[in-house]
């Protein structure tokens, strides 16, 4: 009996994250969609979007509503069931991650012991997906951007691994909380990864670029370059199931700087005597949106600032250059710690 | 299992989620197919020659490449997490096995299979 008691609680627990991880994940990548237009009005010297609510803040509700009410449109000549089923692949694999993102020392849906494996893993899914979604469109756009789109996501997919290794070979950890534990001391900075040893602060550099440039951001945004492939593989998407792509693309900006915050940039390490100002470490939590937030402005800073890359330098750019260095700095992070064991903040000081 | 019961219902409740998505745009949106309104999108002009081509080979040598060194990165995972443990031997003997690789993409390299032209 109590053993029912005891999995009832976990199923009610897990059935609960799953409930609130999808309203997190509708909400940032709504939020995301509204700060991007808002962010580049900025920068163009425009406004954004002001007039759905408050300063616009209800633009991507009505954004929303209008998708329901779409006609959703299958092409003559698409593949039927693949061009049904893309859109879902692309969903599920973004929404998956947000099961192991750590938001607080004690607030994770499932601290999986092999969480950054299987970040690298289920993002994998996404490529599937979105290469159902081109070759079923019967369209030379999407099926060009499909490929290309494939092509980048799984290039890109080398250097992100490499330099995920950097902070688990020195967490000696997979999980992204154990990553995050790893990193205290130095009062909550000199012990983040980014600073422990030159080669790690070589590796966020090198992993950010390839995260960026893996889930399709600009400057690296060819698969749906506008001025030459219309909109790349969903050009012949509507509705919800456009809204799928949509959503997916913007709930990866998110994941990737929380990932790019929790295993490089300290995640929700502080000085202990804030540790435990609010219950449940949520000080760290701010802390580590905080964090993530600066890192989403960044990237989409980026769009407005950086112009897109040609494919050939795409493909230079990741296998001449990103890949060699993500190399160079695994292996010098490993000597490092060898060298320097048990030191933090670039090998100058003991374990704090 | 404790920690991946949460995840299988992650997955099944955003499958069911999607689902009642599209199935709500289905009601809510209207209908009305025509003819020219199913045809491929191609810049306004009818549709010119197949669609599904041959693709130039290039692509393939990518996930060729990908495949390769993907697999090879996975073999660090095990490595990473226990290489503070491990003793200098191990550590040596998997980065030769980096050198190994690194010379693996200098030999692509120097073939011309990282060239996109």
């Amino acid at each position: 009996m109590e053993i029912f008691l005891q999995e009832g609680l976990v199923l009610l627990k897990a059935a609960l994250w799953a409930v609130a991880l999808s309203l997190v994940m509708a909400l940032v990548a709504g939020f995301l969609t509204y700060l991007e237009r808002k962010v580049a009005g900025h920068m163009q010297a425009r406004l954004g979007p002001n007039r759905v609510g408050p300063y616009g803040l209800l633009q991507f509700v009505a954004d929303g509503v209008k998708l329901f009410l779409k006609e959703d449109l299958i092409p003559s000549d698409a593949d039927a069931p693949l061009f049904r089923f893309g859109p879902y692949l692309v969903f599920v694999g973004s929404f998956a991650v947000f099961a192991v993102l750590p938001f607080g020392e004690r607030i994770v849906a499932t601290d999986l012991n092999i969480g950054l494996f299987y970040v690298l893993a289920i993002t994998s899914i996404e490529t599937v997906g979105l290469l159902m979604a081109g070759w079923a469109s019967n369209n030379k756009w999407a099926l060009l951007g499909a490929m290309r789109s494939a092509a980048q996501s799984i290039s890109y997919e080398i250097p992100v691994g490499v330099s995920f290794l950097i902070p688990i070979v020195l967490a000696g950890s997979m999980s992204l909380q154990g990553i995050i534990h790893a990193q205290a001391g130095g009062f909550g900075l000199l012990g983040w990864n980014v600073f422990h040893n030159p080669f790690s602060l070589a590796a966020f550099f090198v992993g950010c670029t390839a995260m960026v440039a893996e889930i399709n951001r600009t400057p690296f945004d060819l698969p749906e370059a506008e001025s030459e492939l219309v909109a790349g593989y969903n050009t012949e998407y509507s509705g919800m199931r456009f809204a799928f792509f949509f959503l997916a693309e913007y709930a990866n900006i998110f994941v990737i700087s929380m990932i790019a915050a929790a295993i490089f940039l300290g995640g929700w390490q502080l000085p202990s005597p804030f540790k435990d100002i609010l219950p449940f470490g949520l000080v760290g939590s701010f802390v580590l949106l905080a964090k993530a937030a600066v890192l989403v402005f960044i990237v989409l800073w980026l769009r407005w600032t950086l112009p897109r890359v040609r494919v050939d330098q795409l493909m230079e750019v990741c296998w001449k250059y990103l890949t060699p260095m993500a190399l160079v700095c695994l292996m010098g992070t490993a000597v490092w710690m060898w060298a320097f064991p048990g030191r933090i903040f670039f090998g100058l000081f003991g374990t704090a | 299992m404790y920690t991946v019961v949460p995840l299988l219902i992650l997955f099944v409740l955003s499958s069911v989620t999607a689902i009642v998505f599209v199935l709500a745009n289905r009601l809510l949106g209207p209908q009305a197919m025509t003819p020219s309104k199913l045809e491929p999108f191609e810049c306004g002009v009818e549709v010119y020659g197949p669609v599904r081509q041959p693709l130039h080979v290039r692509f393939y040598l990518v996930a060729l490449l990908f495949v390769l060194f993907d697999v090879e990165s996975v073999f660090f995972f095990p490595w990473a997490v226990i290489l503070k443990d491990l003793g200098l031997v191990a550590g040596v003997e998997m980065l030769a096995f980096l050198l190994f690789l690194v010379g693996a993409l200098a030999y692509a390299w120097k073939k011309g299979a990282l060239e996109w032209d």
